[in-house]
């Protein structure tokens, strides 16, 4: 195929409608990508390094990984029960849950903060409740976790939903009548089956629970070396205009975001 | 929706339990934190709701909003469909790169898109001084805050319309053009009626994304009130000056468009899947669909 399918006569108003948008993606995207490598090649490695290892810095970094760490892990579980109860069963509410799951993607991610304040917080009956136990969920590190499971609610299920729908049921059905009971199907038939899926929609949450800023801002309290993200860090650096320490931060945290969505997907196109 | 009675009774306890379990934790993680959010708002009575709605500065950042998201909408719409179309019918050299960086978006976190356009275009930056002294300051001010929403939103449409166009190849668009149709014509007659709805959907993802921006708006507005203040910085600076109920109002109003949004969202894709391709949906399609939901 020549550089346009429809022959000469298009070939000029295609080049230019080409680099038209070329133009308009390098403005709003590839020429501010291009500013941050230019300012980190210009700041130094060895800089970089100092502000991603200055204290500060790394907690927010460790605390952003391991809280979407312990976000994936339970979000695998519930989103594919989720999936699961969806796909196969019938009960009453589950056309308005089917609606709904897709609601965490659509409601601002800053209006979802001050839902889960207005549930969990101190003000609420539930926050109380949680305080008196001595388990205070919001501006702890437990509200950081409880605000990404929000957000990165619907990848989970909406990865493995159609999975499962689209499943043959003769490999189940066989499994039944060949006497495995019906953890044994679910183990060794049906899970081999959704685990690409279930991977790629892990993969998709990790990325986005990176990044993830308006929800965590109202849960988390923002307090240094406590409840601190890296993205709430690299606002407050912003604002204290220490460009190259959000900068360092801002590499790390886009690196970590690019590579888990990589993987993901490729490995569930190997999988599948 | 009732279960049939031979469904329930081959239900077994375990299942049930299962059942319980999911809608358990629905309720608490997605559908207790809205209602309990409804509830704020409304607590104090009506007439202390449209008072906190017509308060003027929420009034300012309401409009504040539909105007950068309108200007957004349009400009990544028409940049969306171009491109889409490059990508699918044109083959040149870094055809792949383009394809993969317009993904980036999705993996940016939206502070550090806010921290890339200071960084380029910024008052302290080479091109954003330059563009200050010719009287077209960008960051700190409305053209910035535009480029914000521009950024977060820019793959939508194209991965939205690009999956049509590779289903229903260029045929037709061929014919036309043997015929003597000009490419101009042979767009609006041929591609964009079968790709609308495509396009209806990305815009709609778009209009909803933009409504709702907030950590790359917060990064590149000065936020000062009534100036650069939108919609979702209202909702954020309600609660730093400790006047909640402002806030829960805002976030009811944003909270009910984006849920019309998505209810509208659903009727378009289930009519994408009947009208453009029959009523058997296709692998491809599922995944242009899942690939438009992530965001």
């Amino acid at each position: 195929m020549s550089s346009t399918v429809a022959g000469r006569r298009t070939s000029l108003s295609g080049e230019l409608l080409r680099w038209s948008c070329l133009l308009y993606l390098g403005i709003v995207l590839v020429f501010p990508l291009g500013g941050v490598v230019v300012k980190a090649v210009s700041a130094g490695p060895s800089k970089i390094w100092a502000e991603v290892t200055n204290p500060f810095a790394w907690h927010a970094i460790m605390l952003s990984l391991g809280t979407a760490v312990v976000m994936v892990l339970i979000s695998v579980f519930t989103g594919t029960a989720t999936a699961w109860v969806l796909a196969r069963y019938e009960f009453p509410g589950k056309g308005l849950v089917n609606a709904l799951v897709d609601l965490p993607f659509a409601v601002p991610t800053i209006v979802t903060g001050l839902m889960l304040v207005a549930l969990f917080g101190p003000t609420s009956t539930l926050g109380v409740v949680l305080s008196g136990f001595g388990t205070p969920v919001i501006y702890e590190q437990s509200g950081i976790v409880l605000a990404l499971l929000f957000v990165c609610f619907p990848f989970v299920v909406r990865s493995v939903q159609p999975v499962l729908e689209n499943l043959d049921p003769a490999e189940e059905e066989a499994a039944a009548t060949m006497g495995a009971s019906r953890w044994m199907i679910f183990r060794r038939v049906t899970l081999p089956a959704l685990f690409p899926s279930i991977v790629s929609g892990a993969g998709l949450s990790f990325s986005r629970a990176l990044g993830e800023f308006g929800s965590v801002v109202m849960v988390a309290g923002n307090r240094p070396m406590s409840t601190k993200t890296a993205p709430l860090y690299v606002y407050g650096e912003v604002e204290g205009f220490n460009m190259e320490g959000a900068l360092a931060v801002s590499l790390v945290l886009l690196t970590c975001s690019l590579l888990s969505m990589i993987a993901a997907s490729k490995w569930a196109e190997r999988q599948g | 929706m009732k279960p049939s009675p031979a469904l329930q009774n081959t239900m077994t306890w375990p299942q049930r339990f299962l059942i319980a379990a999911v809608l358990s934790w629905f309720g608490l993680l997605i559908f207790g934190p809205a209602v309990a959010l409804a509830r704020r708002a409304f607590a104090p009575g009506m007439g202390a709701f449209f008072e906190a709605l017509t308060d003027p500065d929420a009034i300012q950042a309401l409009l504040l909003t539909a105007k950068i998201t309108l200007v957004v909408t349009i400009s990544n719409t028409i940049f969306g469909i171009g491109m889409a179309v490059v990508l699918v019918r044109q083959r040149f050299w870094g055809r792949r790169i383009v394809d993969g960086l317009l993904d980036l978006p999705f993996a940016v976190s939206p502070v550090i898109a806010g921290l890339m356009l200071i960084i380029l275009y910024g008052p302290k930056s080479e091109i954003g001084s330059r563009l200050e002294s010719i009287g077209f300051p960008i960051v700190y001010h409305l053209p910035g805050m535009i480029l914000a929403g521009m950024f977060v939103t820019l793959p939508l449409v194209v991965r939205s319309v690009a999956p049509i166009l590779e289903e229903i190849g260029s045929d037709q668009e061929d014919v036309a053009s043997t015929l003597g149709a000009d490419w101009w014509t042979t767009f609006r007659r041929i591609t964009l009626p079968t790709i609308r709805w495509g396009v209806a959907y990305g815009a709609a993802l778009v209009v909803a994304r933009s409504l709702g921006e907030f950590g790359a708006l917060l990064v590149v507005s000065g936020n000062i009130i009534g100036r650069t203040q939108t919609a979702t910085l209202y909702v954020h600076d309600q609660i730093e000056s400790f006047q909640p109920h402002g806030a829960y109002v805002m976030s009811i109003v944003l909270a009910t468009v984006s849920f019309c949004i998505l209810v509208g969202l659903e009727t378009v894709q289930n009519r994408v899947r009947q009208r453009e391709y029959g009523a058997e949906t296709n692998e491809d399609d599922q995944g242009a669909v899942r690939q438009m939901r992530r965001h």
